[in-house]
C-alpha cells in the first residue's frame, strides 16, 4: 500500500516533537495530496534551511545568517548581554520580546554528572566578549536547575573583574523550572524583575 | 502562623496495579481507618501508597519499580481526592511501563514536581521497621527527622535536595584526577552553604519547637524523650563555604564531603531514665517514638493550622491495653484523619467511631 520513500518521510515526522506515528500518516497523507501547494514549499523550505543553516559565531545562536539576525540587528542595545544555556532558551526570550540586548548561548550547563566541563561550554569567548568591552550589564538567564544557578555561580565568578553588572532572573519560576517551558508572562516578569547577582 | 483551619482528609483513595491491588477503591473516614487482615493481605501496601502523595519515597522506602503489581501492565496509579480548609483538590502519582522509576505526579490533573506535593498534605507515619530507629545507624535517624521537618516547613525537601546534589556534583569533581576549577567548585560550595544552612535551621527551630512540646504535654503511660542534634556544629553561610573551600584536599582524599549537615544525628534520651534511647527497652523504645510522634502531630496542628495524616501500621498489637488505650483516645483527640493497620480486630473493639476495612485476596471491602 505505502513505498519506501512514503514510509521512511512518515517515520521521519513521526520522531518530531509533538508528532506520533498517527499524526504523521495524516501529515503525510495532507502533503502528497497537495503536491503543488504543501509538498513542494516544505521541501523547498526545508532545503533553504539546510543549506544555510548555521551557528552564529558571535552568539551561538542558530540562524541561516552568520553573524545571526539579532548580532546583525542595529537596533539591538549593544550594552546589554543575556547569557543563556541554549538556544531553545534563547527563543523562549526572544518570544517574549522583552530583552532589548543581544545574546550568549553557552551549549550547556556545567554538570559535573554528565561530564559537562567549564572548557565544554562557550564561557572563554563570553569572558572575551566582556573584556572587549562596550557591555554594561550581563543577564544571566540559568535555568533554575542545581546545574543552571552552578553555572550562573561559575560565571559570576569569572566575570566578576570586569566593569559589568551582572544580573539574574528573578527565579521566583517553578522550582526545577527550564527557560523553554516557562509562558511568555512568566518569562517576562522574571526578566523584569531581574535582580543584581549576591 | 494559623492560615488555615480544620483538617485536611482523604476523602477518596484509588490504587491501581498498585502492588497487591489490581484497582481498589476506599471512602474513608474523616477519623478512624482501620485495615484489618491477615499478614500479608496488603494492608501495609495501602498506607505505603499514601505515602507516596507526599515527597520523598513512601514509608518503605522502595524503589518505584517494585511498587508495580507483578503480572500487571507495568505502571502504577495512586489518586487522592483531599478535602481540606481550600477546597477538594485531586492528587494523583505513578509511574507508565515505559518509565517504571520515574515519578509522575498531578495536582488537579496538571502535571507537578514531587516537592510541591508538600503544599497539600502532611503525613506521619509511624512502621514496624521504625523500631529499630534508635539503633541504626544515623542515616535511617536524620531521614526520620528530615520528615518532621518537612511537615512543619514544607521548603525543607527543596532545600534538602538541593544541598545533596550540589554535594554530588563537588564530590564527582573532587574525584577527578584533572585538576580541579577552583572557581566550579565554589559555585557549588556557595549553593551548598545556602541550601545547607536552610537546612540545618530548619532542623534546629523543629526541634526546640518540638522540645517545648514535649516538655508540656501529658505522655501518660507514654515516656517523654530529650532530643538533640549532634554530630555537625551548625556554621553560618559564609562560614560554612569557608569550611568547605578548606576542606576540599581532606574530602577529595576521603572520597566524600566530611563536614555538613548531611552529618547530622538525631540524639534522643528518655527524660524519666536519663539514659540513651538506644540503651531503653524496646518497649521503652516504642513509648519513646510514639510520644515523640503525637507530640509532632499536635505541633503540626498548632504551626500550620491543620493537624496532618498519621499513618500507624501494627502499632496497636504491640502496646499493652493500658498504652493502647491511651493512643486511641490522643488519637480520637488530635482532630487527625489516621490510618491504622492490624491482624486482630478486637484491638479495636468498643469504638464505634472507627471505619473498619477488611483486606482479604487482594481486595479491600468496607465492613
Ligand atoms: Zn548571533
Amino acid at each position: 500500500m505505502s513505498s519506501p520513500e512514503i514510509d521512511a518521510l512518515t517515520q521521519a515526522l513521526a520522531r518530531l516533537p509533538g508528532l506520533g506515528p498517527r499524526s504523521a500518516r495524516r501529515a503525510v497523507l495532507h502533503l502528497i495530496k497537495r503536491r503543488e501547494t504543501g509538498l513542494m514549499p516544505l521541501l523547498r523550505a526545508l532545503e533553504g534551511v539546510a543549506e544555510n543553516l548555521s551557528t552564529c559565531q558571535t552568539c551561538g545562536n542558530v540562524d541561516t545568517r552568520n553573524p545571526c539576525g539579532i548580532c546583525n540587528d542595529p537596533r539591538r542595545d549593544s550594552r546589554q548581554l543575556c547569557v543563556v544555556e541554549d538556544v531553545p532558551d534563547l527563543w523562549a526570550l526572544e518570544r517574549s520580546r522583552l530583552f532589548p540586548g543581544r545574546f550568549h548561548v553557552l551549549g550547556g550547563r556545567l554538570s559535573a554528572l554528565e561530564g559537562v566541563r567549564p572548557e565544554d561550554l562557550t564561557i572563554d569567548a563570553l569572558v572575551a566578549r566582556v573584556a572587549n568591552g562596550g557591555i554594561d550589564e550581563v543577564v544571566l538567564a540559568m535555568n533554575a536547575t542545581l546545574e543552571g544557578q552552578t553555572t550562573a555561580h561559575y560565571l559570576a565568578e569569572r566575570l566578576e573583574r570586569f566593569p559589568v553588572r551582572l544580573s539574574q532572573l528573578a527565579h521566583g519560576l517553578p522550582v526545577g523550572g527550564e527557560l523553554d517551558y516557562l509562558d511568555e508572562g512568566t518569562l517576562a516578569q522574571a526578566l523584569r524583575a531581574r535582580r543584581p547577582m549576591a | 502562623m494559623t492560615l488555615r483551619l480544620g483538617p485536611v482528609q482523604i476523602e477518596r483513595l484509588s490504587l491501581t496495579h498498585f502492588r497487591s491491588y489490581r484497582d481498589a477503591v476506599i471512602h474513608p473516614a474523616r477519623g478512624a481507618n482501620v485495615l484489618v487482615g491477615e499478614n500479608g493481605a496488603g494492608k501495609t501496601n495501602v498506607l505505603e501508597a499514601i505515602s507516596l502523595l507526599v515527597p520523598g519515597r513512601g514509608l518503605r522506602g522502595a524503589a518505584l519499580g517494585d511498587m508495580a503489581q507483578s503480572g500487571g501492565p507495568g505502571g502504577f496509579g495512586v489518586a487522592a481526592r483531599i478535602n481540606g480548609p481550600q477546597g477538594p483538590v485531586d492528587l494523583g502519582c505513578g509511574t507508565t511501563a515505559d518509565a517504571p522509576e520515574r515519578r509522575m505526579v498531578r495536582i488537579n490533573g496538571a502535571q507537578a514536581t514531587q516537592s510541591a506535593l508538600s503544599e497539600w498534605l502532611t503525613l506521619i507515619w509511624l512502621t514496624p521497621a521504625m523500631d529499630r530507629l534508635f539503633t541504626e545507624p544515623a542515616s535511617g535517624r536524620r531521614r526520620f527527622l528530615d520528615r518532621l521537618v518537612q511537615a512543619l516547613i514544607p521548603a525543607h525537601a527543596h532545600h534538602a535536595a538541593r544541598y545533596e546534589a550540589a554535594m554530588r556534583q563537588r564530590n564527582r569533581i573532587l574525584a577527578d584526577e584533572r585538576p580541579a576549577d577552583p572557581a566550579w567548585l565554589m559555585a557549588l560550595e556557595s549553593q551548598m552553604a545556602e541550601h545547607g544552612t536552610m537546612l540545618d535551621s530548619a532542623r534546629r527551630e523543629t526541634l526546640d519547637l518540638l522540645g517545648q512540646k514535649l516538655a508540656v504535654v501529658d505522655h501518660g503511660p507514654f515516656a517523654r524523650p530529650v532530643l538533640a542534634l549532634e554530630g555537625w556544629i551548625g556554621l553560618d553561610q559564609a562560614a560554612f563555604t569557608q569550611e568547605l573551600a578548606r576542606g576540599r584536599a581532606r574530602d577529595a582524599a576521603a572520597g566524600r564531603t566530611l563536614s555538613g549537615p548531611h552529618r547530622c544525628d538525631l540524639n534522643v534520651t528518655h527524660y524519666a531514665k536519663q539514659q540513651p534511647a538506644d540503651r531503653c527497652s524496646t518497649g521503652e523504645q516504642k513509648a519513646l517514638l510514639l510520644a515523640l510522634i503525637l507530640a509532632h502531630a499536635e505541633l503540626v496542628r498548632e504551626q500550620r493550622g491543620e493537624p496532618p495524616i498519621l499513618l500507624l501500621d501494627e502499632v496497636a498489637a504491640h502496646l499493652d491495653p493500658l498504652r493502647r488505650a491511651a493512643l486511641f483516645a490522643r488519637l480520637a483527640a488530635s482532630g487527625s484523619q489516621y490510618w491504622m493497620t492490624g491482624t486482630d480486630l478486637s484491638l479495636f473493639a468498643g469504638d464505634d467511631a472507627m471505619r473498619f476495612y477488611l483486606v482479604k485476596d487482594h481486595a479491600i471491602t468496607e465492613a
